[in-house]
């Protein structure tokens, strides 16, 4: 198959976004106000309010600090405005997100107050904003795109078409060379074994088994009762979905019938080459996204069953279903109907056609579904509480 | 017309991509195999829903996508409705 190419941006460091976002980057909780403020002020900027960013340490520091560069790093990302309380993290930020070559500036409100600092920082972004306006699409390939999938709400169908249709993208755009990554560590139980199966090499395996083993102790030191109350949840259940093993295959039918995955990433952390990677995530819709838009991915696929409506302000989400009640139910969530492979009336082969066209046409600047409905969750993973 | 998909030609289990009524002879096919079983549906099963294949006793194994999804909890009947009722997961 022919390489298929898409008007994209290409970024100072050679990466090939898809949108051109001026972000305005709150470093922690009490500077969403400002941030807001300059957005309201600088139009066609994005802020992007958060919960945290105060007192955090450890491991759940350094995870904030990688999701909140790669964030502003991300390819579809233009130029970036951070401003935090004080100055050191903000330029900890600031730093990370240079190494990109990109335009960015930091602010601090200490000694300046709120309304000082929105003054300056609103000039910088009007200058950001008219910048990144004047940036032509260029022609860019398909395997220099950075995919991320994972579905949600899931239930029969997703395990029969749309998880299966991703996974058909997902062979077809490896082995052009592009690069994508799964996760989901929680839902993949009762067919980690099939994962590990899918790594390329032994390591790889035994990496992932790790992963999965240290998630599996913490769920059975944290639960309180059977957990087939929760796993699979009252929605799968309501869809059809019997049993954890039953969710994951279907969830593992994202991964393609060939493709095998060259490495395992931390949360947010970006892939060092080309091939499909796992990423240790939370299986929770916002959460996930948010870490994978902050890893560098540019578009991600989101099969549903039942409905799931989530969509992230940095990288565009795609959604696909293959329950028809859902289809016609919410139809304004979805961006590409597949149930006619329930019906027998396409092959999953042919929905793969459908939705590579749908990912051309969102790279291409057609807004997802979740887009122009204002879908903009961006929720930081929080590893545990602070100090 | 089908009424139910099955993933492997080793399934024990199909999934009804209609809304099945008690009584009718049903249609599948197998997704990514040859086989095309017909059986009398005994209960309703909503779409999305699995539909037994076969008689199962408590302590056997259920599978779908050719992969163990679990054991049974009560006995089934061929054409019965498969669901939490009856079947359960084997990790916890």
């Amino acid at each position: 198959m022919k390489t298929p190419t898409f008007k994209g941006y290409r970024r100072e460091n050679g990466r090939v976004g898809i949108r051109n976002h001026v972000v305005i980057l709150p470093v922690d909780d009490i500077s969403n106000a400002a941030c807001e403020a300059v957005a309201n002020n600088i139009k066609g900027t994005l802020a992007l309010p958060h919960a945290y960013g105060r007192l955090q340490f450890g491991e759940d520091l350094e995870l904030f600090f990688r999701t909140m560069i790669g964030t502003g790093a991300n390819p579809n990302v233009a130029a970036c405005v951070v401003i935090g309380i004080e100055p050191g993290w903000t330029q900890r930020i600031v730093d990370g997100i240079a190494k990109t070559g990109k335009p960015v500036a930091g602010f601090s409100i200490e000694r300046h107050g709120d309304l000082q600092t929105i003054e300056t920082a609103s000039r910088v972004a009007k200058q950001f904003v008219q910048s990144a306006s004047e940036l032509q699409r260029e022609n860019c390939r398909l395997n220099e795109l950075y995919i991320s999938v994972k579905c949600g709400e899931s239930d029969t169908t997703t395990g029969l078409g749309s998880c299966p249709t991703v996974g058909n993208v997902i062979d077809k755009t490896v082995a052009m060379g592009a690069t994508a990554s799964f996760g989901e560590t929680s839902e993949l139980t009762g067919g980690e074994h099939i994962v590990k199966a899918k790594a390329a090499n032994a390591k790889v395996a035994e990496e992932f088994m790790k992963i999965w083993n240290d998630y599996t102790d913490l769920i059975m030191k944290e639960k309180t009762d059977d957990l087939s109350e929760s796993q699979p949840t009252k929605g799968n259940i309501r869809g059809g979905l019997t049993t954890i093993e039953e969710k994951a295959m279907g969830n593992i039918e994202k991964l393609g019938k060939k493709t095998k995955f060259v490495g395992c990433l931390k949360p947010a952390e970006a892939p060092s080459g080309k091939g499909l990677w796992f990423m240790d995530t939370s299986s929770a819709a916002a959460e996930a996204v948010t870490l994978w838009a902050a890893s560098g991915a540019v578009v991600h696929l989101f099969p549903t069953g039942q409905g799931n409506i989530i969509g992230n302000p940095i990288e565009p989400v795609i959604k696909l279903s293959a329950n028809p009640l859902t289809c016609s139910t919410m139809s304004e969530h979805i961006d590409l109907d597949c149930s006619a492979i329930l019906r027998g009336e396409t092959s999953v082969d042919e929905a793969g056609d459908e939705l590579l066209d749908v990912i051309l046409r969102t790279a291409n600047g057609r807004l997802t579904a979740a887009e122009a409905l204002g879908h903009r969750e961006f929720v930081l993973t929080k590893l545990y509480r602070s100090a | 017309m089908i009424e139910f998909l099955m993933h492997d030609d080793k399934d024990t289990v199909g999934v009804a991509v209609v809304d099945i009524k008690a009584g009718k002879q049903v249609n599948g096919r197998s997704l990514h195999g040859k086989a095309k079983p017909r059986l009398k549906a005994l209960m309703d099963i909503p779409l999305g829903h699995k539909i037994a294949l076969q008689a199962f006793a408590p302590g056997d194994t259920v599978i779908k996508y050719g992969n163990d999804i679990g054991k049974v909890v009560a006995p089934i009947k061929k054409g019965e409705h498969v669901h939490v009722h009856n079947v359960k997961t084997k990790r916890w």
